[in-house]
């Protein structure tokens, strides 16, 4: 096969770098969600790469149990949005301030 | 060297996963967000693990996508086209991301992943189901509990409190 580990790894950073900068930058709740998706992929890319090379069937396990829990993940996040935005009217992190001290 | 395949799959999923920050519209982001995800299936396939990838395509582009489009679609429409975000902390934002990924990435160039080759076969995908229902299986049960947990748990937050079952008929 033509492709490196090092690629794989380098695509991965990259996912990485993004999903950070959208979490630090972006204030709308299903964004920041976006950023969580992007940066769980990035980790699962590295898991299964990782495992090609090593060769070991023990790293898509993981990330098929990772899949797995990301999902559990996304539906306890969205419902949680959900009950923000109906308290709140707005999906803005800045606004959920009633347990700010 | 990288050939074609990749080269197209790993433009097609960094510049999704940048739509799907940058665009305007939630709705449009969702969909980007739909290519970062296949993007990553694709690279599974690349990988020589396609029960990976279907598990990908299964569980992220055919629910959790579909999902988080449903929640967009439920919040007020000035809002799904209103950018929420700081001004100021996007050039610091910005800064972080190029930081991260030249600090990074010169670790990895420089250490001794690029010598990494293999010529051995990929790994058989019935060796991961024999490994799921014999070595892993006290994991599975949990797994499958805590899904249970969280499906019941986002049913539980989700319930709307202040309507009457009378009138959640009408």
């Amino acid at each position: 096969m033509g492709n490196e580990l090092i690629d794989f790894v380098i695509v991965s950073i990259a996912l990485l770098g993004i999903g950070i900068y959208g979490l630090s930058v972006k204030r709308n709740a299903i964004r920041m969600l976006f950023s969580i998706e992007i940066i769980i992929n990035a980790a699962n890319l590295n898991l299964v790469a990782f495992a090609r090379y090593i060769p070991n069937s023990g790293g898509q396990t993981l990330a098929l149990f990772s899949i797995a829990i990301a999902a559990a993940e996304v539906a306890v996040g969205l419902s949680l949005i959900i009950v923000a935005y109906r308290m709140y009217q707005n999906i803005d992190i800045a606004d959920f301030r009633s347990l700010k001290g | 060297m990288v050939d074609a395949t990749f080269l197209a799959l790993s433009v097609l999923t960094i510049g999704s996963a940048i739509a799907a920050l940058e665009l305007r519209s939630l709705i449009y982001g969702s969909i980007a967000l739909m290519g970062t995800l296949g993007g990553i299936a694709g690279f599974f396939l690349l990988l020589d693990s396609p029960f990976v990838a279907l598990f990908q395509i299964a569980v992220y582009v055919g629910s959790i996508a579909v999902l988080i489009l449903f929640t967009v679609m439920l919040v007020k429409r000035e809002l799904i086209f209103k950018k929420i975000e700081d001004p100021r902390r996007k050039l610091a934002g910005i800064g972080l991301m190029l930081i991260l990924m030249v600090g990074l990435g010169s670790i990895i160039i420089d250490s001794g992943l690029r010598t990494v080759q293999t010529n051995e076969p990929p790994v058989d995908f019935r060796d991961i189901g024999k490994d799921f229902v014999t070595y892993y299986w006290p994991a599975l049960v949990l797994m499958a509990l805590i899904l249970a947990g969280a499906v019941t748990g986002a049913l539980v937050l989700a319930r709307r409190e202040d309507v009457a079952d009378g009138q959640r008929t009408n």
